[in-house]
């Protein structure tokens, strides 16, 4: 069984937000990269999974859309424990151009499970994993919270309001998958560093694929007022302060 | 000239990053306070091969050159001293010297269990009155003919209780001074071994520093590390490579100081705007900054020279001292930033000073250093 992991290039959830070009594009520079944190944890569970020796996993390849500038965060899933990875060189324009770039691959090496993560944590696009399933006609599962194989009895937990849903499927699918989906990330150690060197990172030409849409404006959001830090045995202050600055009392 | 590092060098560096916020950082504070020794943190690094990154890959070791060695250790320093010292000591000082002295034997049955992690070494130099003058070797191997019969005492040994394997430097031929002086592996479970309290430290108190006692201890021949009366010159060696260590954690407590006091400084106001902007404060971190920055480079090219393969010991001697040095002044200041809450333990600074004090003792105090450096300058 093989599992391909969708891996997004996102800037370090520390990073300074910027944007050039009349604030149409973000500006990158000095931009520290890293592994989506939804799609690490996919990948950890992928390599739960390929190391449970119940299971037939013997194969799992991380996929990105994009250019060359994230061939080292590629290398740090090689170095976690992917088999191999895919970069199909391309500016990624929007989801659905993402999405049919992915969907293209699979079509001439098709996979038996699709992990995307639930979102990026740059654009929020929540929208890859679903468009996976729709190009290829795959069951598309959403929300995913528990994955687990036995022989081919595959079962599913989804995260819903109040509770969670298990169903079946069988393969291929994609899941698009949350936390909860795996413990932790794990950190790649010096051997898994020094194996990642000799992994392959296949290098794809891009697919002929229209772009939908086209981003014209990004606004920040406006910045948080200045906070008044009130002494714990000042509770009257806080009182007098609700009631005659702020006018919520 | 390149001042580039390499993915493989940023990942190393990312990852040790990650292991100090996730695993050290919770409970670092408790583990300094009660001196609790940090058995979990180091299992972890351990499996992850930090413990033996320099060890070649047939060794079981990482394979990595020196610079990842200080970006590791940086990182690792920042959050706590007292696993990178345990770091720096299995490394530097133990798993080089078998790996670069011992034989095959040697090789296979003491120096992979310590590459992987799975067994800690210790280097047995410091005596009593053999601090740093370490020709004045008190501790005595006699030749039996088929062991060496071990006794003595040495002090301030990092990871005395919880290595497995000793590295012991011991006198076997007094008349010859300095070159009559043996390398030996010892096993710390030999039998007439034993290990003081511990010590209980000004900084780096999760680390465990104990005395070791010999008294009547035999060790196998085929234990001597290099030929007879090559022990000293085997630890001067040691401590060429172990000063890189302790340099990059210097470096590291220093640049952990100082982005806590960054951070502080962005964040605290006083008179009306942050404390960063009032230029008696800018300027200490300007000068915090740049001090830090030149004890990175100092580090980074005594690696560098190791990695070459070219003589890296006067080089490592400036590292050390200038780490050191910064550190101390760096966390000093960081203190001094924090006002009053930099003298509490919450804020994670005052602990960082403790710890800085000891890089200008250990492995060669700043004056030894002064010592190595003038030398070299007249050879």
């Amino acid at each position: 069984m093989k599992i391909l992991v969708c891996i997004s290039n996102v800037p370090d959830t520390t990073t300074k937000v910027k944007f050039k070009e009349g604030d149409s594009l973000f500006d990158d520079s000095g931009v520290q990269w890293i592994i989506n944190p939804w799609d690490e944890l996919a990948l950890t569970r992928a390599l739960e999974l390929k190391e449970d020796a119940g299971n037939s996993v013997n194969e799992i390849c991380v996929i990105h859309v994009g250019g060359a500038g994230a061939d080292a965060t590629l290398r740090k899933a090689l170095a976690i424990g992917a088999d191999k990875a895919v970069r199909i060189d391309a500016c990624p324009a929007d989801a659905y151009h993402v999405a049919g770039q992915i969907a293209e691959f699979l079509k001439e090496n098709p996979f038996d499970i699709v992990f995307s993560g639930i979102e990026s944590s740059d654009y929020n696009g929540s929208s890859v994993g679903a468009m996976i399933a729709e190009f290829m006609d795959y069951p598309g599962i959403s929300s995913v919270t528990a994955v687990n194989l036995d022989d081919d009895d595959i079962q599913l937990s989804r995260a819903i309001p109040g509770g969670k849903q298990v169903l079946k499927t069988e393969t291929p699918f994609v899941a698009v998958v949350q936390k909860g989906i795996a413990n932790e990330p794990r950190i790649p150690s010096m051997r898994g560093i020094m194996m990642a060197r000799k992994k392959p990172l296949e290098v794809k030409a891009a697919a002929e694929m229209d772009v939908l849409t086209k981003s014209v404006k990004f606004e920040l959001p406006a910045e948080k007022g200045a906070c008044k830090m009130i002494e714990s045995e000042s509770a009257e202050q806080l009182v007098d302060l609700l009631k005659n600055e702020a006018k919520v009392l | 000239m390149n001042f580039e590092f390499t993915e493989e060098q940023l990942m190393i560096r990312d990852a040790a990053r990650d292991f100090a916020q996730r695993e050290l950082l919770p409970g670092v504070i408790e583990r300094d306070e009660k001196a609790i020794y940090p058995t979990e943190q180091v299992k972890k690094l351990g499996e992850l091969g930090f413990l033996g990154m320099l060890v070649g890959l047939d060794y079981d070791g990482g394979g990595m050159d020196t610079i990842s060695y200080v970006l590791a250790m940086e990182e690792i320093s920042k959050i706590d001293s007292s696993v990178s010292v345990i770091m720096s000591v299995n490394n530097s000082l133990v798993c080089w010297g078998v790996e670069k002295f011992g034989n095959e034997e040697q090789k296979q049955k003491y120096l992979k269990p310590m590459a992987r992690g799975e067994k800690i070494g210790a280097f047995l130099l410091s005596e009593p009155e053999a601090g740093s003058d370490a020709t004045s070797q008190r501790t005595t191997a006699v030749d039996m003919g088929d062991h060496y019969l071990l006794n003595g005492t040495k002090n301030w040994i990092t990871s005395g209780k919880s290595a497995s394997t000793y590295i012991v430097i011991a006198q076997t031929k007094p008349e010859l001074k300095h070159r009559g002086i043996n390398a030996l592996i010892v096993e710390a479970d030999s039998e007439g071994i034993s290990v003081g309290p511990h010590e209980n430290k000004m900084g780096m108190r999760a680390s465990d520093t104990h005395s070791v006692m010999f008294n009547n201890v035999k060790v196998p021949k085929e234990n001597l590390l290099g030929e007879e009366g090559f022990g000293f010159k085997f630890a001067m060696k040691s401590l060429e490579g172990g000063r890189i260590g302790i340099a990059s954690q210097a470096l590291g407590i220093a640049s952990g100081a100082y982005e806590l006091a960054l951070k502080y400084a962005q964040e605290r106001k006083a008179f009306g705007k942050e404390i960063i902007n009032h230029q008696a404060i800018a300027f200490k971190l300007a000068d915090m900054a740049t001090e830090i920055e030149a004890a990175r480079f100092f580090c980074l090219k005594a690696a560098w020279l190791k990695d070459q393969g070219k003589p890296y010991g006067h080089a490592s001697a400036m590292a050390k001292l200038y780490a050191a040095e910064t550190a101390m002044k760096v966390t000093t200041e960081a203190v001094q930033i924090h006002g009053g809450y930099g003298y509490v333990k919450e804020y994670h600074v005052e602990r960082l000073m403790r710890d800085a004090k000891l890089t200008q003792i250990y492995e060669g105090t700043s004056e030894i250093q002064k010592i190595v450096i003038s030398r070299g300058l007249v050879d």
